[in-house]
């Protein structure tokens, strides 16, 4: 029998970040910005909550004298300053001198990985570690607190109550992020930003300010995703390159969710089981099938953009005005 | 009639685009008045739209002054515009295609989203004017008349006192700008000022009040419409006199060129498009093809140039010494490989005709880019094409290597057409040449088809005014839902008699 129990808590840690990196990418999206910066962002969000949590940690006297509310709230100020100051680049490059979206976002990718190594490998040698990782345990215990009730509720406590607080506030973001888009004044308006600037600017919006501040609230989501990978669901460990490829996950969520942070709920738990379920398949020694299983959650991306393109329904389709530009005086 | 307070002055109104490029607006003052309709004139890229954008906000004017009322104030975006109670509707449509009718009505308003409110709104306003519009349904639903109804709606919902229309007529149906026109002056008696862009004389005999004129740039007066008439306002236009009348020289020596025969295609939905559709056209004339839009002239010309796969059906292509070649199962290309110069102006001119983002100069490559011996191309040739096409159909452009997107849409169609003409082919296909073209832009069109006929060039023009089908085509094929009405002579028939063949077939009126 297949072992649910503790197949989904970790399909849930690792979908939790996904869950993050897709609802800050369909909040930067839902303006138009194609936002490949994203795994960079999330990655410059881990390494600017380590480094956070590495100074508070290292100037206590010792382990006992940390005060959990701080031990939390330093490394996520830290973090959302980060991954906003690489919104904020991203905009100024591509909303203010009108820079190519998909340059841009790649070379902040590439900028966020080497940032982060820099500074991680930085760290790991001001601690004087001889191992190449750095570990901020008691910081991490600290996100990695839950209810006490989790433990005594059997299978119901270890399903939904055993989780860190960033992994409920990922969901709570993502629900209020739906909520907003559908609903209110301002997602109207960011859905029009994102379909057609420039009758959103002829309507009286201000096309560029909402493009920014979508773009850096995005970021700073995304970033609160490489957060939640370091501190939670890593232990609070760092090591170069860890994070692997999620944040290209997270832009495939962003599609397989057809933009909309709610179905990521559901969708990030799926991906994140699709991604360790070669974890939980007897493979015996053939090495080579978990790879294959690896693989399951970008195919499961390419079915449903086939399946949304074939459909050919206007809701499903991306914003259309996504990775262009937009100047009043163009004609 | 007694003079009515200017609800807008705009005074000595300059501006530029570019660093050194074009004035657009140099020194214009107008004024526009309550309970009037004004109809803005003036020929493709003479500053109309750029002045009308400059008061909705759009853009920033470099130089002068803008009175709401008397007073003086700054319109730097189209918020302020709103504010100000001016309302644009732009010629090409500014929704969004995946909201609803109500949600892009009430977009850009502050305030907590309340659709249920202004769904209550909207259908008040509709009640007030005769419109009708359904505030839940989706713009890309919609026909191109609703979604102008649903941007006159917006703009009324606004508040909206002060109205400018930019060619709102070019997409519609003459039945839907009847209404469009009964609207309007619903709007005028209710006191508001209206302003008008149109290329189409007799809507401005019927419509407006007033006529102002632009001409490249430059305000050059405005009359009451009851004192004037077509050709004064052409030759203000143009600055000189024009004649509007259409040549229709006699066919020299007629011979058949293009033969179809019971030509049936279906859309890639199953739906027939064409039914058994047989006609020949000869060398020197014009055939022109009348028809409600959408009876199948798309498909028809498509099917003639190798672009649409058919049912059934024979095209074939007669050479001067009787030689016949069948066109069918072949791709572009390989009709030109086979010595048929064909010329294809298409409905679509930056998506079928042109690459909008390329230069002058490249756009006429795209015909000959494939000449020349060498793996490089020759850059020259194409050059002094595009500098013959600017120079004979004075195209408004500042250099040849600006992207033809940034052309205005009369210009587009000018660079186009000459491309197409200098390929000196032996069969022209047009469809809606003179679209969105002002009336002299137009008349060269008119000239430069009839210059090709006399070419002995067998000239398909698909039209969509009956006016100049009369006066223009030799002979008039009438297409109704995909079935040939009948084919008629251009000299012998009138629009009545082309109006009733468009709707049933053969036009008889005991059916």
């Amino acid at each position: 029998m297949f072992d649910f129990v503790s197949f989904i808590p970790r399909a849930v840690m690792q979908g939790i970040p996904l869950l993050l990196g897709s609802t800050g990418e369909t909040l930067t999206e839902k303006s138009g910005n194609l936002n490949l910066g994203i795994p960079g962002t999330m990655y410059v969000g881990a390494i600017s909550g380590v480094i956070g949590g590495f100074l508070y940690e290292s100037s206590l006297p010792s382990p006992e004298a940390m005060n959990p509310f701080l031990a939390i709230l330093i490394p996520t100020l830290s973090c959302l300053l980060g991954a906003f100051l690489m919104g904020l680049l991203y905009c100024f490059l591509t909303v203010t001198l009108r820079a190519n979206q998909n340059v841009t976002g790649l070379a902040l990718t590439t900028f966020g990985v080497g940032f982060g190594n820099f500074f991680g490998g930085s760290l790991i040698k001001l601690a004087g570690s001889d191992m190449p990782y750095l570990a901020l345990s008691a910081t991490s215990n600290c996100f990695r607190r839950h209810l006490s009730l989790g433990d005594t509720t059997g299978w119901f406590g270890k399903v939904f109550l055993s989780y860190g607080w960033l992994a409920y506030a990922a969901v709570i973001i993502a629900l209020v992020a739906g909520y907003v888009l559908r609903r209110t004044r301002v997602g109207l308006h960011l859905r029009a930003v994102g379909e057609n600037p420039a009758t959103a600017d002829s309507a009286g919006i201000n096309v560029g300010r909402y493009k920014y501040v979508a773009t850096c609230v995005g970021s700073m989501v995304a970033g609160l995703g490489g957060l939640y990978y370091v501190m939670d669901y890593a232990s609070g460990i760092w090591s170069n390159n860890a994070f692997g490829d999620r944040g290209w996950l997270s832009i495939a969520l962003v599609i397989f969710t057809i933009w909309r942070p709610n179905v990521g709920v559901i969708a990030s738990v799926l991906f994140g089981g699709l991604y360790i379920l070669h974890m939980y398949i007897p493979s015996g020694m053939n090495l080579a099938i978990k790879e294959i299983y690896k693989m399951l959650p970008y195919v499961v991306t390419i079915i449903v953009l086939i399946i949304t393109s074939m459909r050919n329904k206007r809701e499903s389709q991306p914003p259309a005005s996504l990775g262009t530009p937009y100047f009043r005086e163009e004609r | 009639m007694q003079k009515k307070a200017p609800a807008v002055e705009l005074r000595h109104i300059t501006k530029r685009f570019g660093f050194k490029g074009i004035v657009a607006n140099d020194d214009i003052s107008l004024d526009i008045r309550r309970g009037e309709i004004l109809a803005l004139l003036g020929e493709n890229g003479s500053g109309k739209t750029t002045l009308m954008n400059v008061l909705a906000g759009i853009y920033f004017p470099d130089e002068g002054q803008i009175l709401i009322d008397g007073r003086e104030v700054v319109i730097s975006s189209p918020k302020d515009a709103f504010a100000l109670g001016i309302g644009m509707i732009h010629q090409h449509f500014k929704l969004v295609d995946v909201l609803t009718a109500a949600e892009n009505i009430v977009l850009g308003i502050k305030g907590k989203l309340d659709l249920a409110g202004a769904t209550e709104k909207i259908n008040a306003i509709c009640a007030q004017y005769g419109f009708e519009v359904d505030p839940k349904q989706k713009i890309y639903d919609m026909s191109v008349s609703q979604k102008q109804t649903v941007e006159i709606v917006k703009v009324l919902y606004r508040g909206a006192d002060i109205l400018i229309l930019d060619e709102p007529t070019a997409v519609l149906t003459p039945q839907e700008s009847d209404k469009l026109f009964n609207v309007l002056r619903n709007m005028r008696d209710d006191g508001k000022a209206i302003v008008i862009i149109t290329h189409k004389m007799h809507e401005v005999e019927s419509l407006s009040d007033r006529v102002a004129v632009l001409r490249g740039g430059h305000y050059i007066g405005d009359m009451a419409t009851a004192e004037t008439n077509a050709q004064e306002m052409t030759n203000m236009m143009v600055g000189r006199a024009v004649t509007l009348n259409i040549d229709r020289p006699e066919p020299v020596n007629p011979r058949p060129r293009l033969e179809v025969r019971d030509l049936t295609v279906r859309s890639e939905e199953g739906i027939l498009k064409l039914d058994g559709v047989s006609f020949t056209a000869n060398s020197g004339e014009i055939l022109g093809i009348a028809g409600i839009s959408g009876s199948g002239q798309k498909e028809l010309l498509e099917a003639i140039a190798g672009l649409q796969p058919m049912e059934r059906g024979q095209i074939e292509y007669i050479r001067d010494d009787g030689a016949r070649d069948n066109l069918i199962g072949k791709d572009p290309r390989q009709i030109h490989d086979m010595g048929v110069t064909m010329s294809f102006v298409p409905e679509d001119r930056l998506g079928m005709g042109l690459v909008g983002n390329m230069d002058l100069s490249d756009n006429m490559m795209l015909r000959t880019f494939r000449r020349g011996k060498s793996v490089f191309t020759d850059r020259k040739t194409p050059r002094r094409v595009a500098e013959n096409v600017v120079e004979e159909l004075d195209v408004v452009t500042p250099n040849l290597s600006t992207p033809v997107r940034r052309l205005s849409g009369g210009n587009v169609q000018k660079v186009l057409v000459g491309r197409e003409i200098t390929q000196a082919p032996s069969v022209l296909l047009t469809a809606y040449a003179v679209r969105g073209l002002d009336i002299n832009s137009s008349y060269t069109i008119y000239d430069l088809i009839n210059r090709q006929k006399a070419a002995g060039v067998a000239v398909i023009y698909v039209g969509e005014d009956l006016d100049v089908l009369v006066e223009l085509a030799d002979r008039i094929l009438v297409l109704c839902g995909g079935r040939v009405s009948g084919i008629v002579d251009g000299r012998k028939t009138d629009k009545r008699e082309l109006g009733l063949m468009m709707t049933r077939i053969g036009g008889g009126s005991n059916e």
